[in-house]
């Protein structure tokens, strides 16, 4: 037999069964949406991170430094009110100096990967079109312990620009728009009018799409040779067993050599900072859902309270204590709560499952087929905890209000 | 021998308020165990209030309620409630049954609120209550399928479901017929009489009143005879 306080909860709930309906659909909706809307966005959030992950370097250094450089003036008199007009910075060769030491003393770091790069503007010219690419020059051997170029590649490889004279990867979005295959030859202009004719010996797909639009890759020699700049490199590209290490390596790195070295946090920083955006107006999203379904629950309980005002009465002239008739009240608010928690982790299991039979091609950052669902037991337990926390708060004012009623007033009034 | 099932001493009770208003003053009465009282007087006299007060349902101004040679003055809301629950069985002018339970679930809510009886036993205890009462056919019946006096039998049925010392009604009859009303009266003798359970009736049928065993008429909050 049911807990007396429960089975007069139930009744009550009964006795106002389409409101109580509506407010369980409302806290189920809340839960549905916010288990479909969590697993589709950190699904795609996370499928996103292990890609730019997977495939980008964990750490680039960079030939630029993130604070211009001091003046004699300024550093001899660091309080002083210093003016300098019509300064004129030196030019200077732009690179990384001293590339070749910094790459030896971190390939003899533990754990750590490194490949140097210059990359640059080119122009790629192909049956009368135009395309503007990234060209990144680069050391085969080293770059497949770095990035995933090689395993990218739809066709070719990446020792082909060894045994190739002039020979360049591009990605698959450039060969489309430009209607190039492999072995095309492409004439290739660089900025400092270094022309080329080029054999396309590789073509990649990344499914990032901004790497498939625009980057394309040769040897690091041909790159020096396009850009005009022997010897030079403007790039080391860092790849770590533990990308947690990112961070603070790339700290280190810029502390010691002050070059600017960027974890893929910050190469991301602008996706990052979206998903960030995406969350919050996910979270806000689902919160307004509860906060109507709570008035739902509000507004059935307080219905609930004023209809029973008598019972109320009568149960406390039985003998029944303030917090009894307080418990019956916000159990009203847990049941529905917890009942809309289970028919919405029934809705939200099947709008995931509705979206994962979905098929079709979709190109934002990154390409896709159909979504990309991140399940796990967690959405289903914050949502839960949401849905029946904020049920029971709904519940608690009616309630309270419920258990002040005096029984003589009440008893009184009647009669 | 008789022992004193309630007593009140000196209780007044005001409504606080810019003009304070008493509902009761300086009401001093001792009932025995077994005895059947009648309280009567006008309407607005305090009747109802004396009652309530005697009930633990209100609390006096000052003075206090002794029951059953216990002081419950100082008492808190919960201890009351719990006092309400065990020994004092109350009967209201409605029925104030629940609606959505059968009698028998009305009758077996304070048995399973006490929590001393196994469910089972609560249900043969209400279904026992409910037989002495003559309501055995009514059992899985709801409150408004019943007719008044029926539905006044099953809230005297709940107030002894515990099988309180002390049984409070306020005008228990002024709803039902004069007939009715005369079996309700037998019914509330019978609890004094033969199961020794003290009774305290609020009514203003003088004709009813003169049935109890004794009367207590109040005028203005004060007894007057």
């Amino acid at each position: 037999m049911l807990p007396l306080g429960l089975s007069i909860a139930l009744q009550h709930l009964r006795h106002r069964r389409r409101q109580t309906l509506v407010s369980l659909l409302g806290v189920a909706l809340g839960v549905a949406f916010f288990i479909g809307i969590s697993a589709m966005m950190q699904g795609f959030q996370r499928d996103f991170i292990a890609r730019i992950i997977d495939v980008q370097p964990h750490v680039i250094v960079k030939d630029e430094v993130r604070a211009a450089p001091r003046q004699a003036v300024e550093r001899a008199y660091p309080f002083g009110a210093v003016s300098l007009r019509g300064l004129k910075p030196r030019e200077e060769v732009r690179g990384i100096r001293g590339a070749r030491n910094m790459l030896a003393t971190l390939e003899e770091m533990p754990g750590i990967h490194v490949a140097p790069a210059l990359s640059g503007n080119l122009l790629l010219r192909f049956g009368g079109k135009d395309v503007s690419v990234n060209v990144t020059g680069i050391q085969p051997e080293r770059e497949r312990h770095v990035t995933h170029l090689e395993k990218d590649l739809l066709s070719g490889s990446l020792d082909a620009l060894y045994t190739t004279s002039n020979a360049i990867i591009i990605g698959e979005g450039i060969a489309g728009k430009a209607g190039i295959r492999k072995d095309d030859l492409i004439s290739a202009v660089s900025p400092v009018g270094v022309v080329l004719k080029m054999k396309v010996v590789g073509i990649f797909r990344s499914n990032i799409t901004l790497m498939d639009n625009f980057e394309t890759y040769t040897l690091l020699k041909k790159a020096q040779v396009l850009q005009n700049r022997p010897n030079v490199i403007n790039r080391l590209n860092v790849r770590l067993d533990d990308v947690e290490q990112a961070g603070p390596l790339a700290a280190a790195i810029e502390r010691q050599f002050g070059y600017r070295s960027e974890p893929w946090m910050e190469q991301s920083r602008n996706v990052l900072g979206i998903f960030v955006i995406q969350n919050a107006i996910m979270y806000s999203t689902v919160s307004a859902i509860l906060i109507v379904a709570c008035f739902g629950i509000f507004n059935v309980i307080s219905t609930v309270v004023f209809e029973k005002t008598r019972d109320i009465g009568i149960l406390k002239s039985m003998g029944f204590r303030d917090k009894d008739i307080r418990r019956i009240f916000v159990m009203e608010g847990l049941i529905v709560g917890m009942i809309g928690t289970v028919i919405g982790w029934l809705m939200g299991w099947g709008l995931i499952e509705f979206m994962a039979s979905l098929d079709f091609q979709m190109e934002g950052f990154v390409k896709a087929q159909g979504f990309v669902l991140y399940r796990t037991p967690k959405h289903y337990a914050i949502s839960a905890a949401m849905a029946i926390a904020s049920a029971t708060l709904a519940a608690w004012v009616p309630a309270r209000r419920a258990s002040r009623l005096n029984p003589v007033d009440i008893v009184r009034g009647a009669g | 021998m008789t022992e004193t099932a309630i007593q009140a001493r000196n209780v007044t009770r005001e409504l606080p308020g810019p003009v304070p208003v008493t509902l009761v003053r300086d009401i001093d009465l001792t009932v025995n165990r077994g005895e059947f009282v009648a309280v009567t007087g006008p309407s607005g006299s305090g009747k109802s209030s004396l009652l309530y007060l005697l009930g633990l349902l209100d609390v006096p101004t000052c003075g206090s309620v002794w029951l059953q040679g216990r002081d419950t003055a100082g008492l808190s809301p919960d201890a009351m409630a719990e006092l309400r629950l065990a020994s004092i069985g109350f009967v209201f002018q409605f029925h104030f049954l629940l609606p959505e339970f059968t009698c028998q679930a009305n009758v077996e809510i304070p048995i399973r609120r006490l929590g001393a009886l196994s469910d089972s036993q609560a249900r043969k205890r209400a279904a026992e209550l409910l037989d002495s009462l003559e309501l055995a056919d009514h059992r899985r019946k709801y409150p408004d399928q019943l007719s008044g006096g029926q539905r006044q039998r099953v809230a005297i049925a709940r107030a002894l479901a515990n099988d309180p010392p002390l049984v409070l009604a306020d005008e228990p009859t002024g709803n039902l017929d004069t007939r009715t009303a005369h079996l309700v009266f037998e019914l509330f003798r019978d609890l004094a009489h033969r199961q020794n359970r003290t009774v305290v009736v609020v009514t203003h049928d003088a004709e009813l009143a003169r049935t109890a065993d004794r009367r207590i008429h109040l005028v203005d909050g004060r007894i007057v005879d």
